[in-house]
C-alpha cells in the first residue's frame, strides 16, 4: 500500500492528481478503515498519484453543523479551507458521503473552492474509462445484490446512477430495495443522530431500514458511506442475520473483483 | 326588479373582494415579519420550477392515481374560473348568458367541458372525503390530523367544492328546462353535455318553480364561491395560491447544502485573524444565534407555512415519524403557521408585536421533536409545494445549542472530541493516519 501526503509531494515539489479525503470514520473506525484500504487498493492498482492530507486533516464539522454548533463547524472549515488552501488542492475525492457534502456544497462561500468527487463517481469515471476492469469471475458474480442509497449522495446531492453502474459493474444481481432512490429510507446516522441515542420511539431507524434490506433477500448490501455501514452492521447483527447477508462499500466490491 | 338584483350583487361583489384583499395583506405582512433572504437569483430556473412543480404538479405524479384526481380538481377549480366571468358579467349587466351570443355554437362546446370537469371535481372531492373519513388513509387521519380544526377544515373544503359543483350543474339543468319551455328571458343554446341527462328531473316543474329555482342555484353559486374566497386564507387551503410563488423562490442549491451564517463566519475569522477585524466593530451589538421564534425565520420559512396543505407526505417519508419518533415535519410547519397568526392577530389588535411570553421553539416545537432531525431530506424531496421544514428545524437547533446550550451529553462530548481531538471521537489526532502502517 503506497500512502503519501501532501506535504510528502510538496517536499519532492510534485503535485498529485488527487487528494484523497479520508474522513474521521475513514481514518478512526475499524470498520471504515476497511474501506479507507480497499479505496487506496484500487487507487494504487489504477496508478493514480494520490496524497492524503494525514495528520493535517480535521472533521470537516459537519455533525457539528448539523446538531447546531455553528461555531465548531466555521472553525474547522476554517482551519481545513487554510490547509486545502496553503497546499494548493484543486481536486478531492472522498469516502464519505457527509465530507462529501460539506466540502463540495458547504466550503466555497466560506473561500474553499476545489473541485469534489465522490468515490461513487471517481470509481464510475474509472471504470467508463476503462482504466478500471473488473476481473472474470469476479466474487459478486451472478450474486444477488442490492444498494442501501445514502441521504447525503442521493437525496442532498442528486447522485444516484453512479454507485448503481459501479455495481453493474459486477456482472451481478442488482434487486432494488423497496424504498430506493428519492424515496430512500435513512440509516438513521444523518445529523448527528451517530452520535447520541435514538429519541423515544417504537424502533430504531436502521432496525427499520435493515427490514427493507432483508426483505430484499439480497446476500450483499452495498452502500457509499461509512454510517450507513455501520447502522446497517448493527441492524444485520441485531436480526442474527450475519451469516446471511454483509453490509458492503462500493470500494471493498470493486477492490475485491480487480 | 332586476335593477335590484344587480346593486345587491355589485355590493356582495365589493364586500367580497375588499375582504379578501385586506385579509391577503394582512397575511403578506406576516410573511414579511421574517428574515430578509434574497430569492432573486437564476431567473430562467425559478421559472421552470414554477412550470414544474406548481402548474405542472410534477412532484403529485409519485402516486398517479391520486395526482390524477387532484388534478381534475385543480383544472377545474382553473378552468370553470373562466364561467365565473360570465356570471359576474351577468351579474353587473343584468343579462342572461351574455356570451352565448357572441360565441355561438362554441358557447355550449365550452360549457360542456366545464360541467365534465364539474363532475370529475365533484366525484374526486368524493372519493378524497372517503379517503380521509372512511378509508382512513394514514397520513390524512393520524398525527395532527386526528381532530380539531385541522381535520374539519379538510371536510369543509371538500364539502364546499360538491355543494359549489352541484349547484353548476343544477342552475344549468334548469336552465336547459327552461329554454325548453320558450321562456323569456332564457337565451336559447344546445344542450349542455352533463346537466341535459339531469334536465328531465326539472321538466314537470312550473316555469314559475324553475325560475326561482335556477336563480336560487344561481346565487348561491356566486355567493359560495366568495365565502370560499373569503375561506382560502383561514384555511389550509391557502396553498391553492401560494404554491406558485412558492415553487418560484424554493432554494436552488443543492438539498445538502446548509445556509451560511455570516456572522459567526466573521465572529471565527476575526478571533483567528484579528488584524481583519473592523476597527470599529460595535462591541454592543448583540448578536442572536439560530431561530426562536417567527420572527427569527426567514420570509421564505414563513411563506413555507402559510403555504402548507398538511397532505402529509412529509411527515410519512420522515424516518424518524415512521419509528414513533414524535417529530412530525408536517407539524414543524402547522406549527410554524398557528404561532405566526397568534402574532399576527395580537399586532392587529395592539398596532404592534409585544413579548406575550411565548415562543416558536418550546411552547409549539419541543426540544424531542427537533433533536429527532437525521437531515435526510426526505421531507425535502417529498413536498409538492415546495416547503423545507427541515431548515426551519435546523435553525431551531442552532439556537438550542448556541443560545441555551441545550444538547444531550452526548452531542457535548462530540462537539469537545471535535475541538480538541478535530474528530468526533475521542481519538488522537496523532493516530488519524494510523491505518496507513
Amino acid at each position: 500500500m503506497i500512502v503519501k501526503t501532501y506535504a510528502e509531494y510538496q517536499a519532492n515539489s510534485e503535485t498529485p492528481e488527487i487528494l484523497f479525503w479520508v474522513g474521521c470514520a475513514g481514518s478512526f473506525d475499524a470498520r471504515a478503515q476497511k474501506v479507507t484500504k480497499a479505496f487506496v487498493e484500487i487507487l494504487n492498482h489504477v496508478g493514480i498519484q494520490f496524497a492524503i492530507l494525514g495528520k493535517e486533516e480535521m472533521c470537516t464539522g459537519d455533525p457539528a453543523r448539523r446538531a447546531g454548533n455553528e461555531f465548531l463547524f466555521q472553525m474547522m472549515a476554517y482551519n481545513n479551507i487554510q490547509t486545502l488552501n496553503m497546499y494548493g488542492v484543486r481536486k478531492i475525492v472522498t469516502t464519505c458521503p457527509h465530507c462529501f457534502n460539506t466540502l463540495k456544497n458547504e466550503y466555497p462561500e466560506l473561500g474553499g473552492n476545489y473541485e469534489v468527487i465522490s468515490h461513487a463517481v471517481y470509481l464510475q469515471q474509472l471504470i467508463k474509462d476503462g482504466k478500471l476492469k473488473m476481473k472474470e469471475n469476479g466474487s459478486f458474480k451472478g450474486k444477488r445484490i442490492t444498494y442501501h442509497d445514502s441521504c447525503y449522495l442521493g437525496r442532498s446531492n442528486d447522485i444516484y446512477e453512479a454507485p448503481r453502474e459501479v455495481l453493474q459493474a459486477l456482472d451481478s444481481d442488482l434487486v432494488e430495495l423497496k424504498r430506493c432512490k428519492t424515496n430512500g429510507l435513512c440509516c438513521g446516522a444523518g445529523g448527528a443522530q451517530m452520535f447520541k441515542e435514538d429519541e423515544k420511539g417504537e424502533t430504531r431507524i436502521n432496525m427499520e431500514r435493515t427490514k427493507d434490506v432483508l426483505e430484499s433477500g439480497a446476500s450483499v448490501v452495498a452502500s457509499n458511506c461509512p454510517f450507513c455501514l455501520t447502522m446497517l452492521n448493527d441492524g444485520i447483527k441485531n436480526n442474527e442475520k450475519e451469516n446471511e447477508i454483509q453490509a458492503l462499500d462500493i470500494a471493498e466490491m470493486i477492490a475485491k473483483s480487480i | 326588479m332586476h335593477i335590484l338584483q344587480q346593486i345587491l350583487f355589485v355590493i356582495l361583489s365589493g364586500i367580497a373582494i375588499f375582504l379578501f384583499i385586506k385579509k391577503i395583506k394582512e397575511i403578506r405582512r406576516n410573511i414579511l415579519l421574517g428574515r430578509d433572504e434574497d430569492l432573486s437569483d437564476n431567473p430562467s430556473k425559478r421559472w421552470r420550477n414554477l412550470a414544474l412543480n406548481a402548474f405542472g404538479q410534477k412532484k403529485m405524479f409519485k402516486n398517479p392515481m391520486v395526482a390524477i384526481l387532484h388534478f381534475f380538481v385543480y383544472a377545474g377549480f382553473i378552468i370553470i374560473n373562466i364561467e365565473i366571468l360570465e356570471i359576474i358579467l351577468d351579474g353587473i349587466t343584468g343579462q342572461h348568458r351574455m356570451f352565448a351570443p357572441i360565441l355561438g355554437d362554441l358557447y355550449p362546446f365550452l360549457i360542456g367541458i366545464f360541467e365534465i370537469l364539474a363532475s370529475a371535481v365533484l366525484i374526486a372531492c368524493v372519493i378524497f372525503l372517503i379517503r380521509r373519513n372512511i378509508v382512513k388513509v394514514k397520513r390524512l387521519s393520524t398525527g395532527e390530523l386526528q381532530g380539531g380544526w385541522p381535520k374539519s377544515d379538510a371536510n369543509y373544503i371538500l364539502l364546499f367544492e360538491i355543494v359549489l359543483m352541484t349547484l353548476f350543474l343544477k342552475m344549468n339543468a334548469a336552465d336547459l328546462a327552461l329554454q325548453q319551455m320558450g321562456s323569456s328571458h332564457y337565451i336559447q343554446t344546445d344542450s349542455f353535455w352533463i346537466s341535459q341527462y339531469l334536465m328531465p328531473f326539472f321538466q314537470n316543474f312550473s316555469e314559475g318553480t324553475l325560475i326561482g329555482l335556477e336563480r336560487f342555484c344561481w346565487w348561491a353559486h356566486i355567493i359560495g364561491i366568495f365565502v370560499f374566497m373569503n375561506y382560502l386564507p383561514y384555511s389550509k387551503h391557502l396553498h391553492v395560491i401560494l404554491a406558485f410563488p412558492n415553487a418560484f423562490y424554493a432554494r436552488l442549491e443543492p438539498k445538502g447544502k446548509m445556509q451560511n451564517m455570516k456572522e459567526i463566519q466573521n465572529e471565527v475569522l476575526y478571533m483567528m485573524q484579528p488584524e481583519l477585524a473592523p476597527a470599529n466593530a460595535d462591541a454592543n451589538s448583540v448578536m442572536k444565534f439560530g431561530a426562536r421564534d417567527v420572527h427569527d425565520l426567514s420570509w421564505k420559512n414563513l411563506m413555507d407555512a402559510y403555504s402548507c396543505t398538511e397532505c402529509g407526505r412529509c411527515s410519512s417519508a420522515c424516518p424518524a415519524n415512521q419509528t414513533g419518533k414524535k417529530l412530525s415535519p408536517r407539524k414543524i410547519m402547522m406549527d410554524t403557521r398557528d404561532r405566526l397568526e397568534e402574532i399576527g392577530k395580537q399586532i392587529n389588535t395592539n398596532k404592534e408585536w409585544k413579548e406575550d411570553g411565548k415562543t416558536l421553539l418550546h411552547d409549539y416545537i419541543t426540544v424531542e421533536e427537533l433533536r429527532a432531525c437525521t437531515t435526510c431530506n426526505a421531507c425535502v424531496e417529498e413536498c409538492p409545494v415546495s416547503i423545507s421544514p427541515l431548515d426551519i428545524i435546523i435553525q431551531l437547533r442552532r439556537n438550542l445549542v448556541m443560545e441555551e446550550s441545550n444538547s444531550p451529553q452526548e452531542w457535548n462530548a462530540m462537539f469537545g472530541n471535535i475541538e480538541n481531538n478535530m474528530a468526533p471521537w475521542k481519538f488522537s489526532p496523532d493516530d488519524r493516519d494510523g491505518w496507513v502502517a
